[in-house]
């Protein structure tokens, strides 16, 4: 620890954003990262924690407090030896992680967090401008073959892990274009494609073989992969959206955040979208279900398109300020969170039931909803009950209803029927411990086996799935 | 050792740990004229001296005494007719005092031994005597234990003296051996004496016993000039007459903690001796030491080796027990010649000792290096001495006192009878540093090296096997950071806090080292640790390599030898080494590996190889063995550098070859202190560490520093940093120089088995067995492994490590994320379940084990109902809170835990720091804020008589979890005002804590200490804190005998302070192994029942509180715990006063932070209560105290299987004597501390006036040395009616006459005027707290009193305030610590005004050397005429100046005025009749943290005058 009173010393300081009205007339990154001096700064207000408790909240055990000294010091080639060491993909987890690590930094106990995840990225971009990273191809290959279905952060993991461990990799993907959600599903203006490509390349030069728009349980049947490979990961994510099952579903203008980001993504890459089928805010009122994440990159999203208005629903209740007593520090702050997207514009609101939409030929102008009423909690199941405000009906105008309520688990027509691996209870791929599935060689990671989650855990889950699957084509 | 009455070794208990002090004395007729009355004396001297003896379980059993004396011819003449033979001339005869077995025919055929051997040395066994006793004087274990005593007679047959004395002694020895071969009598058979000239009357009994138990003392005729006299205090309380003193030569009052190395070393010089005095007889005296006997009667064999071989007696007592001699030390240059030439023959045989030696003719004293035990003598004008280690102990008429004198650090005295006169240090040194060109002989012998140790020469890392080497030999990336950057950066170790939560090595999943499976060992109470920082003068690492030859015999090529000035050699170093062309210094260098991947066979058998090898090359000529594991071949894996040492060390000792070898480790895999202090403490001579010089030139070329350095530079500092470890490691010992450090094993092994250890590792004890050969071969070959393993894609980064901050992939913690989050909320909102959750996680350690106790497992038995366990309320009274001091944590953090401690009746610990008086006051809503447990540690900060008087309990603090054995510094900036306020001194000046209490070098002293304390607050219970290591069982025994109370056992792993790495990790064991031996060994003792034994170090569950019950503690202390209660998130930065939590800060904004609340801490225990109760429901036990001591209901947990635990054996840790069926566990009984009668109760009623109405009081007393503590108890009740405030000045003024006893004044308060006329021994002033204290010589003594030294040693240690004045000279460690006393002295001894942070020393004489060690604040002023100060001052924190200042000068002259009307000082009454001669002659010692402190407020001060003006 360079600096052992940087942080009495110095404050937080976040990364410069464009101001919202100018970024919300483009699609692009708008943050600015911080000068050496100042990042210099931000390093030094970690204090090399005995017990670094953010590397503990990260789920892939960065080596956080060893890489903010190496900053502080200027030694960013080391910082990336150590960034990299633990993290495949730092320049996209420092964009799209909501950093774990900085809600159990010692440091926001009482003040606010060392910068984690802003470091992070500053430190990968730098050896990319600087040219000290580059492929690097294993030194021999151990002759087996394993095949990767999917494409998203616990597939890439998996990949380049594998990989690098001299195994000769191929990675399936059924879209046309590699990169899973971090392509298709997070939009640019948090992360610029430019970025997944350029790593995607690296990964071809070093060796891995993507294969898009190959559908593995529809283009090819699983059973002949299985016989080419000596082993094959499932990695296809938790793709069943949850829907909303409410009168008037059928109406025209509502659709799943995952079908409305994609095509923007895709649109900004160029690709030409049917203007039949293109779904856009424009003009419009917007209505989004659901105060996660992808709701907000449907807020986002939305205000670049030039919706006239959007509110976000969400059904449970408004998030607190601070930590409830029940979840202190250093765990997850289940707190209010204002995303990006949110200082764009838009209205949010909690304790909403949708109970019923309608429109006028064929398409929805109208959402009915109902105000809830929690109990507190029980100390047993931890369950909170909910009732009905009687009275507090109300509807809202919606052109244009997005819903963003989460996922149901991984696909099973196709390659999880083929296979007939287990599920668990929740509908994922069960596993054992060393992420192999109920069939010998088949492994599985990320979403599909472990649900819905975040980017970097997918990550984790890549990576430690690799680790095993190395262990057992290896003895 | 056989028949011994020693128990046997069990359990943990092991008869080597054995510990003995003691009172000890010479006395003599100068002009060698026998009287019995010389003889009456030395018991009178004896029976003085019975306070530094102890008793063991019943009060009658003393642990032994003696006289020895010259042969009594008279005596023996006149029982001629009764003995049936007549005797030959004086000194043509022999006498033999021995101890025979009780069994009449066992007796015989000892006798026939004796008389079979004396006839074949060719003398004559007149016949036996047997030697009158009355038992009935003795107490009952000593008489089941009295040998049949009988005297034997030989006829010298016409032999000369000395001639006859070696042939007696050649004779005795083969008796002894044979005797033991054949009869294996043990103990019970023993010769006390065999000589012509000397005799020893000694035995198992107290002082005042020896002329009730000998009937011949008592006879007129029994008549001597000179008697050497001791009385022995040991740990123990088992019946041992042969271990008593007086030995053959020598009687010894000290502690050789170097034992092991000096038996081995002597054991591998035996081949090499030879003398024509012995001619063939030598082979007949082998072996040299009888190992059964202590460690002063092996010094004692030893001494008796060189006196018989022709060295005189001094001489050879000066070659064992050198003084220091090293480049920083003042000494003459004949004289240091002499001793640097005695240290290349012989090591020392260090520790602290006062010996008084005599062969008949000569008698003398000397005392060891650091002068660590008093020696005061008194010579008379009418040809009498007297030497003892206190003074008073015999009357003399004041005006037949010819001088009164204490022997110094080093010095030696020397009665010769035949020359009838007194020879003095000096004398006696210059006389034998004269007898041979010593000096001469070693320069023109010596070789140097040219470029030896000038610049260091770079080291070249190679980068491409960088990693592989790293990896190869177990680096880690927290070595490189945590380790090796800091050293490489600053020149000194790291430093961590917060105490140690990883597994012990042998529970450890990732692959150890071998060194992590050793613990240092380190000093407490029987003898002291050395500060190596600011007494460094008396340490030294230098070290030689080549042959010393013979020790009988003396030539110049003795001093052909390579001097290195310390142990580390550098790449270049060892490369010139290996070119020497010189044939005695010829190398080989010896590979140290086993094949890959083998077995433990493998590294058998390779291990054996190395050992042949080496012999081989030793009889080849070559004397340095290279043992290297650089460029090892790829077939290979290194074997552990130290197990590679110690094989061939022990090889070549068992072979008689190593003392003229140098043993050279050139070695990858030692890089820090610990690793360096292990290899040279089994063998090496020196180390190069080539591959972390590697490492530290690498470092600074890529800018891997903090800071940028040169490559040089980094690897000086890297070597600089060893060395100050290495000192370190050896002063936590209280080991002075290297050379005898080498070999000297002062380590424990945990988790060895017990053929790793006698093969590899003698005499090391390991205890609960462990891996073997096959587990470390397997843990090397994991390295090597990881270092050959090929990789697809570029290396990784190295391993985390883990060890000393939490990585999820490095070590594992008990402090986790996890775990820390769990416990503060479950205390916070109280919620059970996530208490539950916590201790589950600490508790369930089947499968990850952490600790000793995560494997033990409760015995099933028949439970009980919840409801009928004693309630939690009980059980949270034995609770107590760890010692941190307010200025390691924070004020609110220190008050919570107060306020919640003192809610559940248990009780909080202030630490060393005082405590602010405030806090004795209750709060209004209540509460109390006062600490119950109040700390007396080395630093004596804040500890007055209000202090004292405001505790439940007094807790001494000998050492610390964290860092036993080492001191600590709170530096300037973090003595704020507050902090200074409560501990007596001023801000911003640095307060050092010294490694040892000053005032406890020994058993005996501590014994003192509780006595003292307990004067002063007779309500409040004594406890003494030990920290667990193997032998704390017989220490605490010890302890108990001196009537402590309560006896803390502390683990290693505990603590929360801020302490070097390498002794938060490596030093001490965990309390399960501490508090087992403590309770067996007090069992043993029966001991146990009048002392209660709390256990602490890493306490967090309920199931500690129960393990530590069962293994026999009665209280149980937690600190890390209660601390991350309060907000502690395990930072392990206390020591930079950036907690983020506002807990270990003084930094008021981050204090803001704090988040602790009493409530929480309450919860906390609460919950541990409760859990413990649910345990002692499912043991079926419904009280606490019938859990106590029941380690049968423990056993191991079997089913854990992971493979390095599989060979571990608990047995002894579980284990209870036979003899325990029925007997007490636990503390039955109060002790006796024998303070009903001391002076002070008198002093207290003539007092009453004063007490009650505050009006004056006058008393005169007589005094003697056994008046022990005077004015104690008397100021604990001022301070109690008074508090810090106490009396006006003068209220009560006591005028005593006579010698006072130790700790006279101590703690005295204001008020209190204790006039002495006379003189004083030891602690006079200690922890004074406002009293004037004033001594002077009895009027009608004449000798001229500042030559003469009438005060003893370690005065006004940690005194805050008050006024002294002392007319004559003083001992050592003059006003050591001393915060606020203003006092004048006639002279002082060494290390005077040491740690000194406040108040004025005025001293009138000379000083001795290192002077104002350490001096952070006070003044002192020297009167210096002859400028003999600047060589003698220790330079480091002060400045010398002259008195220029006139308001110094003014209070320079006004206190010598008042010393002059307080003691009518001659000395005093000159200079100020030539006050303006002699002012320019004192010198100001002025520190400059001080001055620099002073500065700033006189600015201050300077701008509020020059605003005044202004308004005018």
């Amino acid at each position: 620890m360079g600096d052992p009173t940087g942080f009495m010393k110095y404050q937080r300081q976040d990364f410069l954003h464009e101001p919202p009205q100018m970024r919300i007339k483009h699609f692009r990154e708008f943050i600015q990262m911080l000068s050496e001096e100042d990042a210099k700064k931000q390093g030094a207000r970690c204090m090399d924690c005995g017990i670094p408790f953010c590397h503990w909240g990260c789920p892939i055990s960065n080596l956080i407090p060893e890489w903010n000294d190496l900053v502080y010091k200027g030694q960013w080639e080391e910082a990336y030896e150590r960034l990299s060491a633990t993290n495949n993909f730092p320049e996209i987890t420092g964009r799209v992680c909501p950093a774990p690590c900085e809600h159990s930094c010692v440091c926001s106990i009482n003040q606010p967090a060392v910068t984690i995840k802003n470091i992070e990225l500053m430190i990968v971009e730098r050896a990319y401008k600087n040219g000290i990273i580059g492929p690097c191809p294993p030194k021999f290959r151990t002759g087996k073959k394993v095949a990767v279905v999917g494409s998203g952060p616990a597939g890439l993991a998996c990949a380049d892990q594998l990989n690098k461990a001299g195994h000769e990799v191929v990675v399936f993907e059924k879209k046309e274009i590699a990169g899973g959600i971090l392509t298709l599903g997070i939009p640019d203006y948090k992360l610029e494609k430019w970025v997944v490509e350029r790593r995607i390349e690296w990964m071809q030069e070093e060796g891995v073989v993507f294969k898009t728009g190959v559908h593995i349980g529809r283009d090819i049947k699983v059973k002949d992969i299985q016989k080419k490979y000596d082993a094959l990961v499932l990695a296809g994510g938790a793709e069943v959206a949850r829907d909303l099952n409410v009168p008037g579903r059928e109406l025209k203008g509502i659709y799943q955040a995952m079908e409305y980001l994609p095509q923007q993504n895709r649109a900004n890459r160029g690709q030409r979208i049917d203007s039949k089928l293109r779904i856009s805010a424009e003009g419009k009122h917007v209505v989004i279900l659901g105060g996660g994440d992808s709701g907000a990159d449907c807020v986002g999203t939305a205000n670049r398109q030039g919706a006239l208005s959007i509110k976000q629903f969400e059904l449970l209740p408004c998030p607190p300020e601070e930590r409830r007593p029940d979840n202190p520090w250093p765990q997850w702050a289940f707190t209010q969170k204002i995303s990006a997207s949110h200082e764009e514009g838009c209205e949010r609101d909690y304790c909403i039931l949708t109970k019923s939409l309608s429109g006028k030929s064929g398409k929805i102008n109208k959402l009915h909803a109902v105000r809830l009423e929690y109990a507190e909690k029980d100390p047993e199941t931890t369950r909170q009950s909910s009732c009905e405000i009687k009275g507090s009906e109300f509807e809202v105008k919606c052109d244009l209803l997005l819903l963003a309520m989460g996922f149901l688990g991984p696909v099973k027509e196709g390659m999880i029927e083929e296979l007939g691996v287990d599920l668990d209870a929740q509908g994922n791929v069960k596993t054992h411990d060393n992420y192999m599935t109920s069939i010998d060689g088949v492994f599985a990671a990320g979403d599909m086996r472990k649900g819905q989650s975040l980017v970097v855990w997918a990550i984790q889950e890549g990576r430690s799935a690799a680790q095993s699957i190395h262990h057992w084509l290896m003895s | 050792m056989q028949n011994t009455f020693f128990p046997k070794k069990q359990g943990l208990y092991h008869p080597g740990q054995e510990h003995d002090s003691c009172g000890v004395g010479f006395l003599a007729q100068i002009d060698g004229k026998k009287s019995h009355a010389v003889v009456e004396k030395s018991i009178e001297v004896l029976k003085k001296l019975l306070h530094r003896g102890a008793t063991g379980e019943d009060a009658l059993t003393g642990d032994g005494a003696g006289i020895l004396i010259q042969i009594p011819d008279e005596f023996f003449r006149a029982q001629e007719r009764s003995l049936g033979f007549s005797l030959p001339e004086f000194s043509n005869y022999g006498v033999g005092m021995v101890f025979f077995p009780q069994e009449k025919a066992r007796r015989k055929q000892c006798q026939s031994i004796l008389e079979e051997i004396t006839a074949q040395e060719g003398l004559h066994l007149l016949g036996y005597r047997e030697v009158p006793v009355d038992n009935n004087a003795l107490g009952e274990k000593s008489r089941e234990a009295q040998p049949c005593i009988i005297q034997v007679f030989i006829d010298g047959k016409g032999f000369k003296k000395d001639i006859l004395e070696r042939k007696l002694y050649i004779v005795r020895r083969q008796v002894e051996n044979i005797v033991e071969e054949k009869l294996q009598t043990g103990d019970r058979f023993y010769i006390a004496s065999l000589s012509c000239s000397t005799v020893i009357y000694k035995g198992m009994m107290l002082g005042n016993q020896v002329p009730e138990f000998y009937l011949d003392i008592k006879d007129e005729k029994f008549m001597s000039a000179l008697a050497v006299i001791h009385q022995r205090y040991s740990t123990n309380t088992f019946p041992s007459w042969k271990l008593a003193q007086p030995f053959r030569y020598l009687a010894h009052n000290g502690e050789i903690n170097t034992l092991r190395g000096n038996l081995n070393q002597m054991h591998s010089r035996e081949k090499s001796l030879s003398s024509p005095l012995f001619g063939k007889d030598i082979q007949k005296i082998l072996p040299i030491i009888d190992e059964t006997g202590s460690d002063s009667a092996c010094l004692d064999n030893v001494l008796e080796l060189l006196v018989n071989g022709g060295r005189d007696l001094p001489h050879s007592a000066m070659m064992l027990i050198p003084q220091a001699w090293g480049t920083k030390y003042p000494i003459g240059l004949d004289l240091r010649g002499f001793f640097e030439y005695h240290s290349g023959l012989i090591e020392p045989w260090d520790g602290p000792a006062a010996v008084a030696f005599t062969n008949g003719t000569q008698i003398g004293a000397l005392l060891d290096r650091n002068g660590l035990r008093p020696a005061r003598y008194t010579i008379t004008k009418d040809g009498f001495i007297v030497l003892a280690s206190e003074t008073g102990v015999l009357d003399f008429a004041p005006e037949n006192v010819l001088e009164k004198g204490a022997l110094r650090p080093g010095e030696i005295i020397l009665v010769d009878l035949t020359k009838k006169r007194v020879m003095k240090n000096g004398e006696v040194k210059t006389f034998y540093a004269r007898k041979q060109p010593y000096r001469r002989w070693v320069e023109e012998n010596k070789i140097t090296l040219q470029g030896f140790f000038n610049d260091v020469a770079h080291a070249t890392p190679d980068a491409e096997k960088h990693l592989f080497m790293q990896k190869l030999f177990g680096y880690s990336r927290e070595d490189m950071k945590m380790i090796l950057g800091p050293m490489i950066e600053k020149g000194s170790e790291p430093v961590g806090s917060m105490g140690t939560d990883t597994p012990l090595a042998v529970l450890s999943e990732k692959p150890q080292l071998l060194y992590y499976y050793f613990k240092q060992m380190f000093a407490q109470i029987t003898n002291p640790a050395i500060d190596p920082l600011r007494e460094e003068l008396v340490m030294s690492l230098m070290t030689f390599m080549g042959n010393p030859g013979n020790i009988l015999e003396e030539t110049p090529h003795h001093s052909r030898l390579i001097k290195l000035r310390h142990p580390i050699l550098s790449n270049e170093d060892l490369e010139r080494l290996m070119l020497l062309n010189i044939k005695e210094f010829w190398t080989t260098t010896l590979q140290m590996g086993f094949s890959a991947y083998g077995s433990g066979d493998r590294l058998e058998e390779a291990l054996d190889r190395l050992c042949r090898a080496a012999e081989a090359s030793v009889s080849n000529g070559c004397s340095l063995i290279i043992l290297s594991d650089r460029k090892l071949p790829e077939d290979l894996t290194p074997i552990p550098a130290l197990l590679a040492v110690s094989a061939v060390n022990q090889h070549l000792i068992a072979r008689g070859l190593r003392s003229g070898v140098g043993l050279i480790v050139e070695t990858a895999e030692a890089r820090e202190v610990h690793h360096m202090a292990l290899l040279l403490g089994y063998g090496a001579t020196a180390v190069n560490p080539y591959f972390a010089f590697e490492i530290a030139a690498d470092m600074s070329m890529r800018n891997a520093l903090n800071i940028s350095i040169s490559t040089n530079k980094a690897i000086e500092n890297y070597i600089k940093a060893l060395c100050k470890g290495l000192l370190k490691v050896m002063s936590k010992m209280g080991i002075s120089t290297l050379r005898s450090y080498r070999g000297a094993q002062v380590f424990e092994a945990i988790g060895l088995n017990c053929d790793v250890i006698q093969k590899y590792f003698g005499g090391t004890s390991s205890r609960i067995e462990g891996i073997g050969l096959n587990e470390i071969a397997a843990e090397a070959n994991a390295r090597y492994q990881d270092a050959y393993k090929k990789e697809a894609t570029t290396p990784s980064l190295l391993i985390s490590g883990g060890q000393y901050g939490y990585r999820k992939d490095g070590e594992r913690h008990l402090w986790t994320p996890e775990t820390i989050s769990k416990l503060q909320y479950a205390t916070r909102a109280n919620d059970k379940k996530a208490y539950r959750e916590y201790a589950d996680l600490i508790n369930n350690q089947a499968e990850k084990i952490s600790t000793l106790r995560g494997m033990f497992k409760f015995k099933e038995t028949k439970s009980i109902p919840l409801e009928e366990v004693e309630p939690a309320e009980e059980i949270m009274k034995r609770f107590v809170t760890g010692a941190m001091s307010f200025g390691s944590i924070s004020k609110e953090a220190h008050e919570t835990l107060a306020i919640a401690m003192n809610r559940i009746g248990g009780m909080s610990n202030s630490g060393e720091g005082g405590e602010d008086s405030d806090r004795f006051i209750p709060m209004a809503n209540g509460d109390s804020r006062c600490s119950a447990i109040k700390q007396v540690a080395s630093g004596r900060f804040g500890v007055t008589a209000e202090y004292m008087v405001n505790a439940k309990e007094l807790q001494i603090k000998i050492a610390q979890g964290a860092k036993p054995g080492e001191g600590g510094q709170l530096p300037g900036h973090k003595v704020t005002e507050d902090i200074a306020r409560v501990r007596h001194s001023v801000p911003g000046v640095t307060l050092i804590s010294p490694p040892p209490h000053h005032d406890i070098y020994s058993i005996e002293d501590i014994k003192q200490l509780i006595f003292d304390l307990k004067n002063v607050n007779p309500a409040a219970r004594v406890s003494v804190k030990l920290v667990s290591e193997v032998g704390v069982g017989t220490i605490a025994a010890g302890v108990a005998k001196a009537h402590a109370d309560m006896i803390l056992i502390s683990g290693y792993d505990g603590g929360t302070g801020a302490s070097p790495l390498s002794s938060i990790k490596h030093t001490g064991v965990p309390w399960e192994l501490g508090l087992a031996e403590t309770q067996q060994t007090l069992m043993l003792n029966n001991l146990r029942d009048r002392v209660r034994i709390q256990a602490d170090g890493q306490m967090k569950t309920g199931r500690d509180v129960i393990i530590a019950a069962l293994l026999g503690a009665e209280e149980f202390g937690f600190a890390t715990a209660p601390l991350v209660v309060c907000g502690c998130v395990m930072m392990r930065k206390c020591h930079l006063n950036t907690c983020p939590v506002g807990v270990a800060t003084q930094d008021p904004e981050l204090r803001k932070f704090y988040s602790g609340k009493p409530e929480y801490v309450i919860n906390f225990f609460r919950m541990i209560a409760e859990e413990a109760r649910g345990y002692m429901a499912e043991l079926g036990i419904s009280k606490m105290d019938d859990l106590i001591g029941r380690s049968d209901l423990l056993e191991m947990n079997e089913a854990i299987n992971f493979f390095k635990v599989r060979g571990l054996d608990f047995s002894k840790i579980f284990y209870r004597a036979e003899k325990n069926e029925g007997v007490q566990l636990r503390c039955a009984k109060e002790q006796d501390h024998g303070i009903d009668k001391v002076l002070d109760k008198q002093l207290i009623e003539l007092s009453k006036n004063a007490l009650e109405n505050r009006k004056p009081v006058k008393i005169e007393k007589p005094i003697r040395n056994i008046n022990l503590t005077t004015g104690a108890m008397l100021s604990g009740e001022i301070a109690k009616r008074y508090g810090a405030v106490g009396l006006p000045e003068d209220t009560i003024t006591c005028h005593f006459q006579g010698a006072a006893g130790q700790s006279f004044g101590a703690f005295c308060m204001k008020g209190l005027t204790l006039i002495l006329e006379g003189e004083a021994n030891d602690y006079l002033g200690k922890g004074l707290c406002g009293a004037k204290i004033i001594v002077k010589p009895p009027e009608k003594s004449d000798f001229y009193a500042s030559r003469n030294i009438i005060c003893g040693n370690v005065l006004l240690y940690g005194a805050t305030s008050g006024e002294v004045y002392i007319r004559g000279r003083v001992g050592e460690r003059f006003a050591i610590r001393n915060s606020g006393v203003h006092a004048v002295v006639e002279g002082v001894g060494d290390h005077g005004c040491e740690y000194m942070t406040g108040g004025r020393v005025f001293i009138l004489g000379d000083t001795g050397v290192n002077f104002a060690a350490g001096m952070s604040g006070g003044i002192a002023y020297v009167y210096d005429p002859e400028s003999k100060l600047d060589s003698r001052s220790n330079l480091d924190m002060v400045d010398l100046e002259l008195v220029v200042d006139k308001a110094d000068a003014r209070e320079v002259k006004s206190m010598i005025e008042k010393h002059f009307q307080y003691t009518q000082s001659k000395k005093a009454k000159y200079i100020l009749e030539n006050w303006e001669n002699c002012l320019p002659s004192f010198v100001k010692v002025f520190p400059m943290e001080y001055r620099r402190v002073l500065g700033k407020m006189m600015k201050e001060d300077e701008e509020i005058e020059r605003e005044e003006p202004e308004f005018k």
